[in-house]
């Protein structure tokens, strides 16, 4: 088999082509030249971001073999978190950042530890944590959204302005089209392309979903690398969580809610293996593109929600059904 | 060779007839023959990859023979699955037993097929049932119990029980002592007598000549798939059995190195162990028991053992791969050190090449370079920042200490012949530079050439100062590369050999039983 021809069956080829596809939707659907302005392709690349971040998080925990459940509830719970801090209680928006991001490790690494030192399954231990960790949320801000108006002690709304944080994260660049969302999706991006590229833990994640014995035997730190991957997803649900918060200018307690199966399914779709031991940020990358993508071509054309669903589900099935006829043939 | 034996006037219960069996092209089993009388007890043995599990495999109904044919009585029959088998009246009691740990003894008896009654699963019929397999086995024992909460004696008997269930009339038995004590094995040994004289026949795969005497009339010897001894076990001698089962060789090549080898090294003790054992899984069991031994620098050590001996527990168990299950003191130059688990091994400069490259080995999705750096990278990235250049030449470096292709590291290792893959696992830990490296049955699964390759590293390894610790049940492998070897029975050293004063049929005479004695260190 030569190179090209090699290069052809593997998942990169199925992911590029996944994506050629959703875009071809676009170029046949473009409603009325929608889809030919540059306006609602940075508009995706907002909208997409959230989710991304989500996806790049989860990447490495899928590498090693294991599942995060939580990532949704994860982002619910930051963003109550760093709004109340911020908008209620007047704390700088650094502060805010990060406590947030605290909250977020301290959550995967309780996560990571029932996975690698309790040896819980990790459907369990995060099925766990993401019903915990939406109470949490719930706790902290009441069951209320913690938004710009705040009951006084005498029960009159009095509002408070955004803060600064969620304005320059909602804020969009070079003449109000590129969002910073989506330069934090970048920087996340790069980061964890350096970690599983550059960086020795990323081998790790490989070899530990490839053959955790083997591993093992060869000395790799496994408790160690595999936690390390839950806080890592820890860290960017909260990101994610800072974000959506921004987007929204509050903190819903209910953010999030089925976030975790978009962006496990945008990883999946790329080609990573849930199995673990195979896969890529250049492939999650395409598959957040791909439903990102999806999505928006669907909303431009009017197609409505409930319709939009259905698709994506069949969608996301017929894709990881394509990678999987190439890996066996 | 094979001796003329007419065991009784009685036709055979079971008679296999030039029994072939090939996988691909190489033959495992070619015209095997062997009768089996009512009431008799014949004991089967062959070294590893003689055709013994093949043949049971072949009885037992989990594949077919590609020629050959089988009668039971006058009938012929062809075992088509382990249902089928037992049908026929063969059952086979392998070493990991087949019992259910969380259902009862009950519903273990009676797994698959449940005795009902208008349709329903009768309680009270399989209960009486399970009874009355219990009392013909001899255990007293309430038939609700958990097979979980039962020893492994009992579960053993259970399983015979089983056997007897689906109306059994040959029992083909794997090396069921392995795992047993001194009482559940006469308890064992008094159940099968009892089976005989009820006319039961049975199979009994052993490398205990202590057991195959006490037990067994006749025996059957196996030899690269063939049959090359059978005869009575009470006009046999053991040096006889141990001939069958080696053959003739070739003389092993005399390694002139070694007698330098052992010469210089007399000063320094490289490794101290002491008091080391090791513990079976759930269990208080021991399947090293409390065993000592020292190793020098530029010295190949061996543990010699048959299956179940605990040569190669000892070696896993020095690396820390059996985690808190091993207990003893260790000294490594000198210093007393505490392993617990491979990181710790690793820090300490050992290497570890397991057995089963498949599940402990390789890491199937990495590409071949990545694989043999998987080690070092914890010692040899600053930062943890893995440099890409640096990381190939060190995969080069792995590659050619080991003599393997190049071209090969760019490879997914699945890709790799089983020689190679070996070598990437050698080359991993070669690149590590130990001080100390452990393998447990190295060559296993790789041809000729690759296992004299493989030697070659393993000489080279200790001429640079290093030493070599490596587990095997190959008793020429041990003699040929070997300075000294220790020889395991039943957890315990019982005996200490010079290689070079030492021949693969006396290893294995040991390991079988014969005499202990004490060698002069």
């Amino acid at each position: 088999m030569t190179k090209a021809a090699k290069w052809l069956r593997g998942p990169l080829a199925r992911a590029v082509f996944a994506l050629v596809l959703v875009l071809m939707l676009g170029v046949i659907f473009p409603a009325e030249g929608a889809f030919y302005r540059a306006g609602t392709h940075l508009g995706a690349w907002r909208q997409m971001a959230v989710h991304g971040i989500l996806a790049l998080g989860l990447l490495p925990v899928i590498l090693t073999g294991g599942i995060d459940l939580a990532v949704g509830s994860m982002l619910g719970l930051v963003a109550v978190v760093v709004a109340k801090l911020v908008m209620h209680l007047g704390f700088a928006g650094l502060s805010g950042v990060l406590v947030g991001i605290l909250v977020g490790a301290a959550c995967g690494a309780t996560s990571g530890a029932l996975v690698a030192i309790a040896r819980v399954q990790p459907f369990v231990a995060t099925l766990a944590m993401m019903v915990f960790a939406r109470g949490l949320g719930k706790t902290i801000s009441g069951g209320m959204k913690v938004a710009t108006a705040v009951a006084g002690p005498d029960g009159v709304m009095r509002y408070v302005d955004v803060p600064p944080l969620f304005k320059a994260l909602d804020a969009q660049l070079a003449g109000g089209g590129l969002a910073v969302v989506s330069l934090v999706f970048v920087v996340v991006a790069v980061i964890v392309g350096a970690l599983t590229g550059f960086h020795r833990i990323g081998r790790y994640w490989l070899a530990i979903g490839g053959n955790e014995e083997a591993a093992r035997l060869s000395g790799v730190p496994v408790t160690a690398a595999k936690i390390g991957a839950y806080v890592w997803c820890g860290v960017c649900a909260a990101i994610a969580g800072l974000c959506h918060a921004a987007q929204e200018q509050q903190g819903d307690p209910e953010a999030g809610t089925t976030y975790e199966l978009t962006a496990i399914a945008m990883v999946v779709l790329g080609g990573t293996s849930l199995a673990g031991g195979r896969g890529g940020v250049g492939l999650t990358l395409l598959g957040v593109f791909t439903i990102g993508y999806l999505d928006k071509i669907l909303s431009i054309n009017a197609v409505p929600e409930a319709s939009r669903l259905m698709l994506t589900g069949l969608i996301v099935v017929l894709a990881v059904l394509a990678q999987k006829s190439g890996r066996s043939s | 060779m094979t001796q003329d034996v007419l065991i009784s006037l009685s036709a055979p219960l079971l008679r296999m007839d030039r029994i072939t069996k090939r996988f691909g092209q190489v033959a495992v089993l070619s015209d095997v023959s062997l009768e089996l009388f009512p009431g008799e007890v014949h004991a089967l043995l062959g070294c590893n990859g003689a055709g013994k599990s093949t043949l049971l495999k072949i009885l037992g109904g989990v594949f077919p023979c590609d020629s050959g044919a089988m009668f039971i009585g006058e009938k012929s029959v062809t075992p088509r699955s382990p249902a089928h088998a037992n049908r026929l009246g063969i059952a086979v009691i392998h070493q990991e037993l087949s019992l259910v740990p969380s259902l009862s003894i009950t519903e273990n008896l009676l797994l698959g097929r449940p005795m009902t009654r208008w349709g329903f699963v009768s309680r009270r019929k399989e209960r009486d049932f399970a009874l009355e397999r219990l009392v013909e086995v001899g255990l007293d024992l309430d038939p609700d119990k958990l097979v979980e909460e039962l020893t492994l004696g009992e579960k053993q008997l259970v399983e015979i029980a089983k056997a007897l269930g689906v109306g059994a009339k040959i029992l083909v038995m794997d090396e069921p002592t392995s795992a047993l004590t001194g009482p559940s094995v006469d308890r064992l040994f008094d159940l099968v007598r009892s089976l005989c004289a009820r006319g039961v026949a049975v199979v009994y795969v052993s490398h205990r000549m202590e057991e195959i005497s006490r037990l067994a009339q006749r025996l059957t010897v196996l030899r690269d798939g063939r049959v090359v001894g059978q005869a009575h076990v009470r006009d046999t001698r053991l040096d006889e059995i141990v001939t069958w089962m080696l053959g003739s060789r070739t003389p092993a090549k005399i390694d002139e190195s070694r007698s330098e080898r052992v010469k210089g090294v007399e000063e320094a003790e490289l490794l101290e162990v002491r008091d080391f054992s090791v513990l079976a899984e759930r269990s208080s069991r021991k399947l090293v028991d409390g065993v000592s031994l020292g190793l020098r620098a530029g010295e190949i050590a061996g543990c010699f053992g048959l299956s179940g001996s605990g040569s190669s527990d000892l070696v896993a168990g020095l690396f820390g791969v059996l985690g808190s299950r091993a207990s003893g003191f260790v000294k490594l130059g000198g210093e007393n050190v505490q392993i617990e688990n491979p990181r710790d091994s690793a820090a300490h400069g050992l290497g570890f090449v397991p057995a089963d490259r498949k599940t402990m080995g390789i890491v199937p999705l990495l590409s071949s370079a990545h694989n043999a750096t998987l080690a070092v990278l914890s010692t040899k990235s600053p930062w943890g920042v893995i440099h890409h250049g640096r990381d190939r030449q060190m995969a080069e470096d792995a590659a050619r200490q080991t003599r393997l292709a190049p071209e090969a590291l760019d490879k997914s290792i699945v890709e790799l012949s089983g020689g190679n893959q070996q070598k990437v696992v050698l080359g991993k830990w070669l690149i590590s530079e130990p001080r100390l490296l452990l393998l447990d049955d190295p060559t296993r699964g790789v041809d000729v050439g690759a296992k004299s390759e493989m030697y070659d590293h393993l000489r080279a390894l200790v001429a640079r100062g290093a030493g070599v610790l490596v587990a095997s049940s190959d008793a020429e492998e041990l003699v040929e590369i070997c300075d000294r070897i220790f020889v395991f029975v039943r957890g315990k050293i019982v005996a200490t050999v010079r290689a070079q004063e030492c021949t693969a049929e006396r290893l294995l005479s040991l390991a079988m039983g014969a005499e202990v004695r004490e060698a002069r260190p």
